[in-house]
């Protein structure tokens, strides 16, 4: 299995996700923006950062690279696609994924660790979790907190793409719990088939001890756990 | 020609900047404001001079790029 990890202009993540990446076992290379092909790869993921700058919104501009034709492509194709903070804003730009993500409801950007918990685990990014785990891996955004109309945000709870939620640390979903104002507390959405996945905390800032928390490996084990839950079915 | 585009947050959907600069409006005392909403204004300078083919091309680019319409509105407007 090899994973593709894009660096648009703007990414800092990408570095972490393939050291994390590869702790687990898996495969992983780095693939810049204007290549326009992701043949021989199993799945991608785009990790966090400022790709372009942010600039309009955040993940607009980056959502038109060259590369994302063949996003779109894997995506469509039932393979993982997985969006990190930066890289779930262009997701959801691209409309590969529910709802948009803007200012927190602070207006402060958030740096800390932060709880949640799995809603579903047929995903990306949870098919190695199970329901109702509690994770604890670093938030590290301004435009993180998840916005969708409430027919959208029925639907996607009804279907189980809401994959997580920020909890306490028992994994009770609370007002206190949500550090940035997000819809339903939601930190992580699917697709419908759920091998497009994205969130806005950082997995593969929390995959050493040294870290402060290993909980992120769980998520990104997710990705090789996905195949094998789709393999079965 | 130039034309204005006004790009809004949808209705019932957070505001946060808006929402906040509405708690400090009120903390001045000004009472009478019921609601602060934030946007977006983005000027254009288009060749031609048929606006109704223009504003079609602007609508277009709201769609595909300027404007994210799972979350915001547009109003597109020559204004010279």
């Amino acid at each position: 299995m090899k994973i593709a990890v894009v660096i648009f202009p703007g990414t800092n993540c990408e570095h972490d996700v393939v050291h994390g990446l590869d702790l687990i076992g898996v495969d992983a290379e780095l693939v810049f923006h204007k290549q326009t092909s992701l043949d021989g790869f199993d799945g991608v993921v785009l990790p966090g950062g400022f790709a372009h700058g942010d600039y309009l919104r955040t993940g607009a501009i980056a959502r038109f690279s060259p590369i994302m034709d063949s996003v779109v492509a894997m995506a469509d194709s039932g393979k993982p696609v997985v969006g990190i903070c930066n890289g779930f804003q262009v997701l959801c730009e691209a409309g590969l994924l529910p709802g948009a993500l803007v200012a927190n409801r602070d207006l402060s950007f958030i740096c800390k660790p932060v709880n949640l918990r799995v809603e579903s685990n047929t995903s990306a990014l949870t098919a190695g979790a199970n329901v109702g785990d509690v994770v604890r891996i670093p938030l590290n955004s301004y435009e993180g907190n998840y916005v969708a109309d409430d027919e959208t945000l029925g639907h996607i709870e009804a279907n189980g793409q809401v994959l997580f939620r920020y909890s306490d640390g028992s994994g009770t979903v609370t007002d206190d719990a949500n550090p940035n104002g997000s819809a339903r507390n939601i930190a992580g959405v699917s697709n419908e088939s759920g091998n497009v996945a994205g969130l806005m905390p950082h997995p593969e800032r929390a995959v050493e001890q040294i870290l402060g928390s290993m909980d992120g490996l769980l998520l990104l084990g997710s990705i090789p756990a996905f195949f094998d839950l789709v393999g079965a079915k | 020609m130039k034309i204005r585009i006004d790009i809004r947050r949808k209705e019932g959907l957070s505001d946060p900047e808006g929402v906040t600069t509405q708690r400090a409006l009120q903390n001045l005392g000004y009472d009478g404001v019921t609601a602060t909403h934030f946007g977006r204004t983005i000027y254009l300078e288009m060749e031609g001079d048929d606006t109704g083919a223009a504003t079609a091309e602007v609508e277009a680019m709201c769609r595909q790029l300027l404007a994210n319409p799972v979350i915001e509105d547009f109003q597109i407007e020559v204004v010279g």
